[in-house]
């Protein structure tokens, strides 16, 4: 793919040239993409790279001698080096790509979790989704550690003196979310970081939600491990990165065993290859690497100073647009929070909700969103969901207000 | 009535329905109008947890006939609902087992019963049949 320049500042409309799908009817209707937090759309050129791989370049990599293995190779490791710059890792064998945020995490608590023994403490929050509690939950019933959780208040932000409190020089690593999937609410995880390695512990940063809104720079943040999904970043499903600091990689034995993460095998003893391959068992998602690469070098055009500008606009719009319907009730109302509206209508089941709006050609999320703990909190079954990504605009906020209007009439 | 002529006493209702907003009108009112499970079924046996909504289910034989009565916390699956117990309810458990439900296709609801939607329907349709069996 051609280099493209930065563009400065951002318009929407051109953008949206950029994703066929927004161009695309429901029951009749324009759609109104709003689930970005479920997964983004993908831009022409992710397209086009899933096509042009297999149509011309498709052949396994890492392994042969012949032109297109050493091409495929080529497009795959350039994609690993552009993800590199992109979160501004200090070297690209410390990308490793994985199947996504729930594999990456997984990897984690597997390899990482080997190290744990027991009576050490993991500390996640109150409100991570089930793929940064679960494998925290599995990886403390196999060590005998003890999982603490970061409450929350109601406004969704995290109770850092408890935090503080929780930190001493049993807890081995702690693992929150940059962005909540089901709040909107940016934790401050830079400063959470550096608390936590004042007592020793690792910090896993889950950037699931945070790649589609805002840039990232590992080393700024200082974290010892950044995990998120190729699809919510405009890219592929299936395919994701775990990045980890050198170090703490290497003192992690494999995840998975199989080819590519060999150095040598006999019957007697197998030694291991150096990174990222020994953590990449087994031919990869080839075609998602290489697009996801692509992906980023789409996100790379973007003056994301002018995106996250746009994207506040959007969200005080649609915020302050729902606050003149009474019967919305708002669900995370942090001050530092992304394009993420959670929210129910007075007396009304989401699914109710969710539905009517759906033939109204609007895509909402509706449930728990995979953060059932979340939804405890507020003693609610789940919530309706409206997540906007940088391609939505105001009119379609206006649609989106005026279906809201009619489903209430109609369900009331 | 057989639970094919209830089922094309349907289709028809909802063949006036040119619009989709129509349709979901009439199966609000439907939901509305259904007379609701027996507080005392309404109890942790009797309730089908969906990922999105949930749904309490009560069956019995009553002569040679299934009498169903069911209620959930969504107003739209409790159309659904109202649909389903129309169609199922009176009939008999060989009937009610080997029913294959085709007019929720017909009436373009039966996304409602994909698995994906995990509202309650999927598995209160089995456990209907599953009733139904067990009193055959």
């Amino acid at each position: 793919m051609e280099k493209l320049a930065v563009q400065k500042g951002f318009n929407v409309e051109e953008v949206r040239k950029d994703f066929p799908i927004l161009h695309t009817k429901v029951y009749d209707r324009n759609l109104i993409y709003l689930d970005n937090g479920a997964t983004a759309q993908k831009p022409q050129v992710v397209i086009d790279a899933i096509d042009t791989f297999y149509a011309k370049e498709n052949a396994n990599i890492h392994r042969g001698v012949h032109f297109l293995s050493q091409h495929s190779t080529g497009l795959y490791e350039e994609a690993r080096n552009t993800i590199q710059r992109y979160i501004n890792a200090e070297n690209s064998y410390q990308v490793l790509f994985t199947k996504g945020t729930t594999d990456s995490i997984n990897l984690v608590a597997f390899s990482f979790g080997e190290l744990v023994k027991e009576g050490d403490e993991i500390i996640i929050s109150a409100m991570e989704h089930h793929s940064n509690i679960v494998p925290w939950q599995m990886l403390c019933e196999r060590k005998g550690a003890v999982l603490k959780v970061i409450p929350m208040s109601t406004k969704g932000e995290l109770d850092l003196d408890a935090y503080q409190n929780m930190l001493n020089e049993k807890t081995k690593l702690v693992s929150v979310t940059h962005i909540s999937n089901a709040l909107g609410t940016v934790n401050p995880v830079k400063e959470m970081i550096a608390q936590a390695h004042a007592v020793g512990a690792k910090f896993l940063v889950d950037g699931a939600q945070s790649m589609q809104h805002t840039t990232v720079d590992v080393q700024d943040l200082d974290c010892d491990f950044f995990a998120f999904s190729g699809h919510k970043v405009f890219g592929p499903t299936g395919v994701g990165v775990l990045y980890g600091k050198e170090d703490v990689l290497n003192a992690m034995p494999p995840y998975q065993g199989g080819g590519d993460m060999i150095k040598t095998v006999t019957f007697e003893k197998t030694t291991y290859n150096e990174l990222p391959h020994k953590f990449e068992a087994g031919t990869p998602n080839i075609v998602g690497g290489i697009a996801l690469g692509t992906a980023f070098e789409y996100l790379s055009t973007f003056d994301f100073e002018a995106v996250e500008a746009y994207e506040k606009e959007l969200l005080d719009y649609a915020t302050a647009e729902l606050k003149k319907i009474p019967e919305i009730e708002f669900y995370g109302e942090a001050e530092n929070k992304v394009s993420v509206i959670s929210f129910l209508v007075k007396g009304q089941h989401p699914y109710d909700v969710g539905s009517l709006l759906d033939k109204l050609g609007i895509a909402v999320r509706t449930g728990h969103h995979c953060a059932q703990p979340v939804m405890d909190f507020y003693s609610i079954p789940g919530t309706i969901r409206a997540s906007f990504a940088f391609y939505n605009t105001k009119e379609e906020v206006d649609i989106l207000i005026t279906g809201l209007k009619r489903v209430i009439t109609m369900l009331s | 009535m057989s639970i094919k002529e209830k089922e094309e006493e349907i289709v028809d209702e909802f063949a006036i329905y040119s619009d989709w907003m129509e349709k979901y009108e009439y199966i609000i009112e439907l939901g509305k109008d259904l007379p609701l499970i027996d507080e005392k079924y309404k109890v942790e046996e009797k309730l089908i947890k969906g990922c999105q909504s949930q749904v309490w289910l009560h069956a019995e034989k009553e002569g040679d006939v299934m009498k169903f009565t069911a209620d959930s916390d969504a107003i739209i699956t409790k159309g659904i609902i109202a649909l389903l117990i129309r169609v199922l309810n009176n009939e008999s458990p060989a009937d009610v087992a080997k029913a294959d439900l085709a007019f929720l296709q017909e009436i373009g609801l039966q996304e409602h019963l994909s698995p994906t939607r995990a509202n309650g329907l999927v598995s209160m349709v089995k456990k209907m049949k599953m009733e139904a069996i067990q009193n055959a």
